[in-house]
């Protein structure tokens, strides 16, 4: 048996990509099982009968049983936490308390929705910072460098729905009336039905998540430029867009990459405050409005949902910046 | 650093190890030098004014923060100076009276982040083994979770109840202070005098209490001002959504959702508590910064414009 392992560990020293894989996979596959304790045990373990908290004051002792053998809290815990889990694998998420719809049914609608608005603002926010943090670094120390930064610093250090409501404030209401500062989509309804709707959400959220990789990118390149590679291209009279765009940008984009994972990432926990802010129907708005409702069933399924993103997303950020970097991918 | 390039994120900005910065200055020396700088000094008047408004603010109330003085979302007018809100209460006590229990949330939950991470982390570097990966894979577990979601998850089951959201908001914060200090304890648990005192048999707590702490002091100030900033974010943010304290009482978070309605008739309802937060995250941020670059002996040939996001590595909000 060791000797086996010990061999598939040999085996996969020689395949750095699919060393990091494997290794990521058992890592990511460990994380969201303690993830999933930690989602069972809140509503299990937290101070309060849930099912008390859930159904108020006035509930009969009846009622209480019955909620309770639903959310998966009447037998032991162990064996309780086991049947939970074995129907959040198979699918069955169970049935929202507030509706009476089944989990998968309210929520597949509203994750279309968010995954539309988090595809946009990526795509939009990666593209402008990887396009200004180019401009800042080539341009270092003149205006648009100062003034970049700036902007990027600000936008950091001022909370997400602040920002959100700044944007409310210059296109859709005081300054400019230019497009619907609150989504008039009805829950279950498609974004794509109504496309400006995306608009300023989107903005917002490309604002709060530009930053970082706008911050990465100049950083990474500014140091790709200062390096003897450039300088010998420099020598060799390479014209200077050329080192810039194919010489300096390449080795600058691997740890851009990881950022641009944390972006996603970032995307997946920011749609929370920002959905509410637009009344976007998405998971984020989903989530909230459960949790108000103590709707546990649905709070269950949406925090396991985007702790799975998270995993998964960070998995695919580090495979992808190895594969940017030729001095990691020979290193193994 | 060259060979690593590729390895993470990692900042190219060197915080440089400087063996004598530590002993040149002391913290609160520190704290004086970074006032003195002009982003340190910027930050701090800018986080003055939401900290006074907050704590000052409730000894000069105008009227009360409850009481209905005015029709709603009326303009300023003599008697209500920042006008009405949604259900005519005067805009301007609610602001005055609506910050302390922010303010207070966020400073307890700061110290329950940067105190428990510490103790994680210094402990995780210095003794190893199987508690150093028993810490490390809670650090990513907990990093697995959207920020806010842990909060939402607690507040779903218990309700918002401010202990849990103090809690909640300063547990998720506390992995990110978690790996903080343990980089800062590695980089100095291998030194001479540490080992000098392991020589002479002194237990490993008071190591880390005698030798090491005074030695990172300035990465948990650093620390300490940027979870505050975060959690200062996540707390206003819960007020927003409708979960920080029930509705009649005032809550700068609460008052830019609720009042956003009207917000063609009297913008102030919006616009002033909007404006406190803002300058309170944006002050604090400014002063760290300002903190991190004098104490921690920073590269300056990049002139990076804001150190903190590189510290840590990974957007936290």
């Amino acid at each position: 048996m060791r000797q086996w392992v010990g061999d598939v560990e040999e085996a996969l020293r020689r395949r750095p990509f699919l060393h990091l894989g494997v290794h990521r996979l058992i890592g990511g596959v460990l994380t969201l099982f303690f993830v999933s304790i930690l989602v069972f045990g809140a509503t299990a373990l937290l101070p309060g009968n849930a099912a008390r908290s859930i159904l108020g004051p006035h509930a009969s002792h009846l009622q209480i049983v019955a909620l309770d053998r639903q959310l998966h809290l009447s037998g032991t815990l162990f064996s309780e936490y086991g049947s939970w889990l074995a129907g959040m694998l198979s699918g069955h998420l169970g049935t929202s308390l507030a509706t009476g719809l089944p989990v998968g049914s309210v929520i597949r609608p509203e994750l279309l929705n968010s995954a539309t608005l988090v595809v946009i603002s990526a795509v939009v926010s990666l593209t402008l910072s990887i396009g200004f943090g180019l401009l800042a670094a080539v341009k270092r120390d003149k205006t648009v460098d100062h003034a970049s930064s700036l902007v990027a610093l600000l936008l950091t250090a001022v909370p997400d729905f602040v920002l959100a409501t700044v944007v409310i404030i210059i296109f859709a209401t005081l300054v400019f009336h230019l497009l619907p500062g609150v989504s008039t989509l009805t829950p279950g309804e498609y974004a794509w039905n109504d496309p400006r709707a995306l608009v300023l959400p989107s903005l917002s959220l490309v604002l709060v998540t530009a930053p970082y990789p706008f911050r990465m990118t100049r950083a990474t390149l500014i140091e790709a430029l200062e390096s003897d590679y450039v300088e010998m291209a420099r020598l060799k009279n390479v014209p200077e867009w050329r080192v810039v765009l194919q010489h300096a940008l390449p080795n600058a984009l691997a740890p851009v990459a990881q950022v641009g994972g944390l972006v996603i990432i970032y995307l997946a926990g920011g749609i929370v405050v920002i959905e509410s802010v637009f009344t976007f129907p998405g998971i984020g708005q989903g989530l909230v409005n459960a949790v108000q409702r103590h709707d546990e069933p649905i709070v269950q399924a949406t925090v396991l949902l985007l702790a799975a993103v998270y995993v998964i997303v960070n998995i695919g950020a580090d495979v992808i910046a190895l594969a940017l970097s030729p001095e990691r991918r020979v290193a193994g | 650093m060259s060979t690593s390039v590729a390895a993470m994120p990692t900042p190219s900005v060197e915080l440089v190890e400087d063996t004598d910065a530590p002993w040149r200055r002391s913290w609160w020396a520190n704290l004086l030098a970074a006032a003195k700088v002009p982003r340190g000094a910027a930050g701090i008047v800018l986080a003055a004014i939401p900290f006074a408004t907050a704590f000052i603010g409730p000894l000069f109330l105008p009227h009360s923060p409850t009481a209905f003085v005015t029709i709603p979302f009326s303009h300023p007018n003599g008697s209500a100076l920042l006008g009405g809100d949604q259900l005519g209460r005067d805009v301007l006590s609610r602001l005055l009276d609506g910050g302390r229990a922010l303010l207070i949330m966020t400073i307890l939950s700061t110290c329950l982040a940067v105190g428990a991470g510490t103790i994680a982390g210094m402990s995780a570097a210095y003794l190893g083994t199987w508690w150093d990966d028993a810490i490390m894979r809670s650090v990513d577990v907990l990093l697995s979770f959207p920020q806010l979601i842990l909060a939402l998850l607690f507040i779903s089951v218990v309700g918002p109840k401010a202990w849990l959201i103090v809690v909640a908001v300063g547990l998720s914060q506390t992995p990110g202070v978690t790996r903080v200090m343990r980089g800062a304890t590695l980089r100095i648990a291998d030194r001479e005098f540490v080992k000098a005192a392991e020589l002479q048999g002194t237990s490993h707590w008071k190591i880390l209490w005698h030798e090491i702490r005074p030695s990172v002091t300035s990465p948990l100030m650093v620390e300490a001002g940027l979870r505050f900033t975060f959690s200062m974010m996540a707390i206003a943010a819960l007020g927003y959504l409708g979960l920080g304290q029930p509705p009649p009482t005032p809550n700068w978070g609460y008052m830019i959702s609720e009042n956003s309605i009207g917000i063609q008739q009297n913008p102030w309802a919006v616009v002033a508590p909007l404006v406190l937060i803002a300058a309170l995250t944006v002050g604090i941020n400014l002063y760290t910064d300002a903190f991190a670059r004098v104490s921690m002996g920073i590269n300056r040939r990049l002139r990076e414009p804001s150190l903190i996001p590189l510290l840590d590595g990974r957007p936290v909000k």
